[in-house]
């Protein structure tokens, strides 16, 4: 075998190993597991409860807006 | 440093360490970058003097931004980052310390040795080989405890950001230590075992992949994990993560060549590097599509949120970069563009758009957490900040924009008896105006990192004096 017909080999198999992960990443099976790591930066509660009296009343007047709350924990507690 | 900062279960005191380093080292390299560009406007400025001659000074620049303020970004954000989404402590305090201070020693001695004038000459690899061999250790250490934490992980998933992070820490390592490669002749100088071709083709293999790895892929780690937090949704679509990763990891190392045009290098080669270069674009907006759209029902944030609005300008950069990036790489239109200020454009698209505001972002993200803070000290100023560096950022490519594309048609008139129509000094005053926005660009940016470093010190600061009246929650 020559090394163009070697090279051609190589790229075919890696072409398919691409479409294989791509086949793998989109099938249904993944999807609940993908979801899960998808949260993943979400699982741990934030660094420390805030001491900082000046952005904790900041932290008050915006309470209404709750979404804006760049703290509020999203994820479940570290078990 | 007060102990009441110390996480219970995590390492944050190399983080705090590498995330201070990231502001002081912007502004080193930053500094540096105005220097070399009030040069290019006012030549006297080199002093004379072989140290600050502009030879000397922007390999240093060069370092200084990638590897110090980009290397202590990424080594910042990748142990935070790993610890967080892998629920786990890292491996080794006493190695994770050596990597901290390995890597400023390393950085030490590229400001001593490269002003003195030892070089390597090739490009982002100027330094000679007793550092090339410390550079080794260090990475090879940070990999260690990289990938033993990702082992030691609590999860059962490894999150995606740590996909990325490790590939370019390993990419990182075979890059710098095939480079690399030389036969010491002194102290201070090697002659390196590749030659001619070869020499380039591997010299640029490094290069590119260099901005592939280490400015890309690195820094798509920090995306995928500061872009969701700060946002406060995860990521759109974690399959199109996936496949971004593969593709990405699998295009990028071929790009090279394109470094090389209508060189010594085979045709073949060349025509090779232009094809997955451009092939590359279809990986580079999977990934800024799949961070753009992480916003969507959230894009109400921007106005509030200057943090964001960094991550999210970041994106927007990335996409133009790496869409400027293939179509500067087809030989055509690198023929008018290569060796021109358009390439020195395009560089800092990708290093101040992209690079520089997807790290400052996560700095801001990042900084208070570190030190018990919600938020840092000033939210308007980190409004200003972003101000700043979106302008400065536009004035400087646009200015090298129209200075490359001035030179590239001034190089190539010629006379209807086939002479050249300009000299290459016509080209040069041409590009004067440019060089001067340049430079106001660059300021802006300076004046931003400043703004930046004095919001960190009074929310470091802040952080320990609040400490004070609670010591029983040390």
């Amino acid at each position: 075998m020559d090394t163009g017909t070697f090279r051609g080999i190589i790229t075919g198999l890696l072409i398919i190993a691409f479409l294989g992960i791509t086949w793998w990443a989109y099938s249904r099976r993944r999807k609940p597991d993908f979801e899960e790591a998808a949260h993943l930066p979400f699982a741990e509660d934030d660094e420390q409860a805030n001491r900082d009296s000046s952005a904790s009343q900041q932290r008050s007047k915006h309470e209404p807006e709750s979404d804006a709350d760049s703290r509020k924990d999203r994820g479940d507690k570290d078990t | 440093m007060s102990t009441a900062l110390e996480h219970p279960t995590y390492n944050y005191k190399v983080v705090r360490q590498f995330a201070i380093m990231t502001v002081v080292w912007g502004i080193v390299g930053m500094l540096l970058g105005v220097i070399l560009a009030a040069q290019l406007v006012w030549p006297q400025l080199n002093l004379d003097l072989p140290w600050t001659s502009f030879g000397r000074l922007r390999p240093l620049h060069t370092n200084a931004v990638i590897f110090a303020f980009g290397g202590s970004a990424l080594m910042a954000t990748s142990y935070y980052v790993v610890q967080r989404t892998c629920q786990a402590r890292l491996f080794s305090d006493k190695l994770a310390a050596f990597t901290f201070w390995g890597w400023q020693a390393v950085i030490v001695s590229a400001v001593i040795t490269l002003p003195l004038g030892y070089t390597t000459t090739k490009e982002y690899a100027e330094l000679e080989w007793p550092i090339n061999i410390l550079i080794a250790v260090v990475w090879v250490s940070y990999a260690i405890v990289f990938l033993m934490t990702v082992k030691q992980r609590r999860t059962s998933h490894i999150y995606v950001a740590n996909w990325f992070f490790a590939a370019f820490i390993l990419t990182v390592a075979v890059l710098h230590i095939v480079n690399n490669a030389a036969i010491p002749v002194t102290l201070m100088y090697s002659t390196s075992i590749y030659a001619g071709t070869i020499d380039a083709m591997v010299q640029w293999w490094y290069g590119h992949n260099a901005v592939g790895f280490f400015l890309t892929a690195g820094f798509l780690g920090m995306m995928y994990y500061f872009v969701p937090k700060q946002a406060e949704r995860p990521i759109y679509s974690y399959r199109l993560s996936i496949v971004h990763f593969w593709a990405l990891i699998m295009i990028y190392m071929w790009a090279g060549p394109h470094h090389l045009h209508y060189t010594a290098l085979p045709d073949w080669a060349q025509s090779l590097g232009m094809v997955m270069s451009i092939i590359l674009l279809a990986p580079s907006w999977g990934g800024m599509i799949n961070g753009m759209m992480t916003l969507s029902g959230a894009w109400h944030k921007l106005r509030t949120d200057p943090t964001l609005r960094f991550l999210v300008v970041a994106l927007a950069f990335y996409g133009m970069s790496t869409f400027e990036g293939p179509m500067m790489a087809i030989k055509t239109v690198n023929a008018l563009s290569h060796y021109t200020d358009w390439t020195i454009g395009h560089v800092h698209a990708g290093a101040l758009g992209w690079v520089a505001m997807i790290t400052i972002g996560s700095m801001y993200h990042l900084i208070p957490r570190l030190f018990g803070r919600t938020e840092m000290h000033s939210v308007g100023l980190i409004a200003v900040h972003f101000w700043l560096a979106t302008i400065g950022t536009v004035l400087y490519i646009a200015a090298m924009w129209v200075n490359g594309i001035l030179q590239g048609l001034m190089w190539r008139a010629i006379n209807p008896d086939g002479t050249l129509m300009y000299t290459f000094m016509e080209s040069v005053e041409a590009s004067g105006p440019g060089y001067i926005v340049r430079l106001i660009g660059g300021l802006f940016w300076v004046v931003g990192m400043l703004i930046m470093a004095y919001n960190v010190f009074m929310t470091v600061k802040r952080s320990d004096a609040a400490q004070q009246p609670l010591p029983q929650t040390a």
